[in-house]
């Protein structure tokens, strides 16, 4: 038997909140499989297992906030599930991802599959297709009690769900926390989580005394503490398809907000107090890339036609190998490269604020696998509903505000990365070439590095493996 | 039952300034009567014996037999009679010996005074005044000892006033035979012979409204009439444990005083309610509801109540000590109530319903 634990989902995560189980005791899991959801200062994220078993006890209910590499559940490892795991049938948005290493096979596959279906399924678990082996009666008194069918797992013939398992499914609902009337008055006129709040009352009951001490704590604390555990319960897709709690829900997407704006503003002011950063740029000609993507993007469909934002990435991703000092972790005892090339792509959010999801061996994608990952990745980040290892292992990250229509960023380094690349947007400029002048499609790439692992004539090698790489798209 | 009366010499008046609740009572018909001839005292005894508790003691001297009326020992003829008279103008005081014996003039009461105003669309006031005894700890066992005034306290049409304090004996009696419908006045027998320095009249709060006998900020022990005392002597025991009990005299239990019950209780965000009648269905029952329905975001812990052992109250004395409402067990409820539990107390007694006989 082994412990499942509540991951680290980015350097900067030292707790998390358990916001739900996926699974329930008994439950085959194979490694991959998503089992739980965790809600971190930035984003609720769907954790995956990393071992194969069967779910023994579940040591921590929904709701509870505990510190990184806390057991959250026991695996089995008893004996193995015989089929793909009953999830797989269930959810068709959480694959399991490869367990061995064969990306080249895996991303190919990938590829194809991007490219074969245009109008790919929703990597989301779709309600229509979880809910295939639950009869009328069921989805009716699921969607009366507000029950997630693709949460539960049926009991019926053939993991059939069946009344019992929706009536006996636990409430989607916040954790009741044990509170005196006036105590979530006053909660809520002081602005305090009551789930933060440590009750002395009877059984442990949050009293009136218990949620002003805290509002004196809070007040002393500046608030990050207790506001990063305000984080309202609901957020992810609830908001369509559950009814939301009554009480706070009208404070949600700002205290959402305001969480991830401090987490960002506690992240940056370490980077920016720590790492002696170094700017470089330089601006390159895109005429070979852009040709090249003409040239592959003709005859297909919108959809699935790539951009210079993949073909950048790529190229700063092999970069990256070309010039490893770049690419790893500041730890104190010095530079740790990575052993893959992990590229963090910031993605901005609609409601503010940012979240920076992996894409592992980026170098190793081919541009269109990159291209589907980068769509699939902001999609899901803009909805919250990223995986756990979809959050951490970033040695690189790359920018692009492109997009915005400026023409270069200067970044602020992901602690403990060591450097981030920036793309600008790709505009046309008069361009001069071999003593001719023309007007040629450019872009402009910038690095800001940490001056602690590498010089400017490390970040000025790597820009310029970026330019070289970008004459050649065909290889990349 | 005449073994168990208390008869005190009448002592027109006691020290300079001190009176009794008996005499004070007294004191308050003797005023009515001498205002207003239309009011006349009816009842067991109330005449020669000077009444069952001595509180009409020298008035039939003072105010001759024809105003001062012993009555036959049928409370339905007698209470119906002054019902009588209350109809055709006269403002009547029936005294009834014990609340359990106007179970017998239940049906006069109900069905006749309270219901009369509305079957006659309005033609017929009932002004009657009924004063009883309630309430147990005098060891007068089942048949006299209980606190049946919250059944009266159900009966829309009726006022029920529980003077729980001399002045509430001297000062209710007034406004109480001035009102047009029936008023039922409940004197606990434990209090007839508390004394106090009685105020002047002005100040008097009236028969609308609940008092805050003693102001704090922990918890708001609610009780009326013989319950009264007690709770005060808790919020004393409890001052000495730190928590400050504020002590709220309902005084009218029909209607209830919601808005000074609801002010205490915001203050305090706690309630103790101390009845002296029997848990289930009680007038506690009703005040911790209200509470809940209208401050229930007031309330930081749940609402406490204090009542009688559900059993006939018993004869023997620690028996009917143990089957009360005590200052102890008010105190150990507000102590639950504040959240500081104080040296458990065994005896939960009024913690459960138990049925007359023991299952």
């Amino acid at each position: 038997m082994s412990a499942f634990t509540m991951p680290s989902l980015g350097a900067d995560m030292d707790e998390g909140v358990l916001r739900e189980w996926l699974v329930g005791p008994g439950d085959p899991v194979r490694r991959g499989d998503v089992v739980a959801i965790v809600e971190t200062d930035k984003a609720a994220i769907e954790v995956e297992c990393f071992e194969s078993g069967t779910v023994g006890r579940l040591l921590v209910p929904p709701g509870t906030r505990v510190p990184v590499g806390t057991p959250l559940a026991e695996i089995e490892h008893g004996r193995e599930p015989a089929g793909p795991a009953r999830k797989d049938t269930l959810k068709p948005g959480t694959r399991a991802r490869p367990a061995g290493p064969e990306p080249g096979k895996e991303s190919a596959g990938r590829a194809a599959n991007a490219v074969d279906s245009p109008a790919r399924p929703a990597p989301e678990p779709s309600g229509e297709a979880a809910c295939a082996g639950a009869g009328p009666l069921v989805r009716h008194l699921a969607q009366l009690r507000g029950v997630d069918l693709t949460a539960l797992s049926g009991t019926g013939p053939g993991g059939r769900i069946t009344r019992a398992d929706v009536e006996h499914a636990p409430s989607p609902r916040a954790p009741r926390v044990r509170a005196t009337p006036y105590a979530r008055r006053l909660a809520r006129d002081l602005g305090i989580d009551l789930t933060a709040v440590r009750g002395t009352g009877d059984g442990g009951a949050v009293r009136g005394v218990d949620v002003r001490t805290a509002a004196q704590g809070a007040d002393v604390r500046a608030g990050a503490q207790a506001d990063a555990a305000a984080r309202p319960a609901e957020f992810r897709r609830e908001s369509e398809q559950r009814t939301p709690p009554a009480a706070p829900a009208e404070e949600h997407p700002g205290r959402r907000t305001d969480t991830m704006r401090r987490a960002i503003a506690e992240l940056m002011s370490r980077s920016k107090r720590e790492i002696p950063h170094y700017y470089l740029a330089t601006t390159i000609d895109l005429t070979a890339g852009q040709t090249w993507l003409r040239r592959i993007n003709r005859g297909r469909p919108p959809a699935d036609r790539l951009v210079p934002a993949a073909l950048l990435m790529k190229a700063a991703a092999l970069a990256a190998r070309e010039v490893p000092a770049l690419n790893g972790y500041w730890r104190d005892e010095g530079f740790v490269p990575g052993t893959e090339i992990n590229v963090g792509v910031a993605v901005s959010l609609r409601q503010g604020g940012l979240l920076s999801p992996v894409i592992h061996r980026a170098d190793t994608l081919a541009p269109e696998t990159l291209m589907a990952h980068l769509k699939d990745l902001v999609e899901r980040a803009r909805r919250g509903r990223l995986r756990g290892s979809e959050t951490t292992g970033a040695t690189l990250t790359v920018t692009n505000l492109g997009e915005q229509g400026v023409e270069s960023v200067f970044g602020v380094i992901h602690p403990p990365q060591v450097a981030l690349v920036g793309f600008g947007a790709v505009v046309e400029r008069p361009w001069a070439r071999n003593g001719m002048l023309g007007v040629c499609p450019v872009v402009t790439v910038t690095l800001a590095a940490d001056h602690r692992a590498t010089d400017g004539a490390v970040g000025a090698r790597y820009l310029t493996a970026v330019d070289r790489l970008l004459q050649r798209p065909e290889e990349l | 039952m005449t073994a168990t009366r208390t008869r005190t010499p009448a002592p027109a008046a006691a020290a300079e300034g001190r009176t009794t609740y008996r005499d004070a009572m007294r004191e308050a018909m003797r005023e009515a009567m001498r205002a207003d001839e239309r009011v006349f005292l009816m009842g067991e005894d109330v005449g020669r014996y000077g009444g069952c508790f001595g509180v009409s003691l020298g008035l039939l001297e003072e105010f001759g037999p024809e105003r001062i009326r012993d009555a036959p020992l049928s409370e339905s003829a007698f209470v119906g009679a002054g019902i009588g008279a209350a109809l055709v103008g006269m403002r009547p005081i029936v005294e009834i010996m014990t609340v359990n014996f106007s179970l017998l003039a239940l049906d006069q009461i109900l069905n006749n005074a309270a219901t009369l105003l509305h079957m006659s669309g309005g033609q017929l006031e009932v002004p009657i005044v009924i004063r009883m005894t309630t309430g147990a700890g005098r060891q007068l066992a089942a048949q006299h000892s209980h606190s049946l005034e919250g059944w009266y306290a159900h009966i829309p049409g009726l006022r029920v006033l529980a003077p729980a304090t001399v002045a509430d004996a001297r000062y209710m009696l007034a406004p109480a035979l001035a009102d047009p419908d029936p008023v039922l006045i409940f004197e606990h027998g434990s209090l007839y012979n508390v004394s106090a320095e009685l105020p002047a009249g002005p100040g008097f709060p009236g028969i609308e409204r609940a008092v805050v006998r003693r102001p704090g900020t922990d918890v708001s022990v609610i009780t009326y009439g013989g319950s009264l005392p007690k709770a005060l002597a808790a919020a004393d025991d409890l001052a000495e444990a730190g928590i400050s009990a504020e002590v709220v005299d309902l005084r009218s239990l029909r209607p209830l005083d919601d808005a000074t019950l609801g002010d205490s209780v915001a203050r305090t965000h706690r309630a103790v309610v101390v009845d002296e009648g029997w848990r289930t269905g009680s007038l506690a029952a009703e005040i911790s509801a209200r509470l809940t329905e209208g401050h229930f975001y007031d309330l930081d812990a749940p609402v406490e109540r204090v009542c009688s052992a559900e059993v006939p109250i018993p004869y023997a004395r620690a028996l009917e000590a143990a089957a009360l409402p005590q200052a102890d067990t008010i105190v150990a409820a507000a102590r639950r109530a504040v959240g500081d539990p104080a040296p458990a107390r065994a005896d939960t007694a009024d913690q459960r319903p138990t049925a007359g006989r023991p299952s």
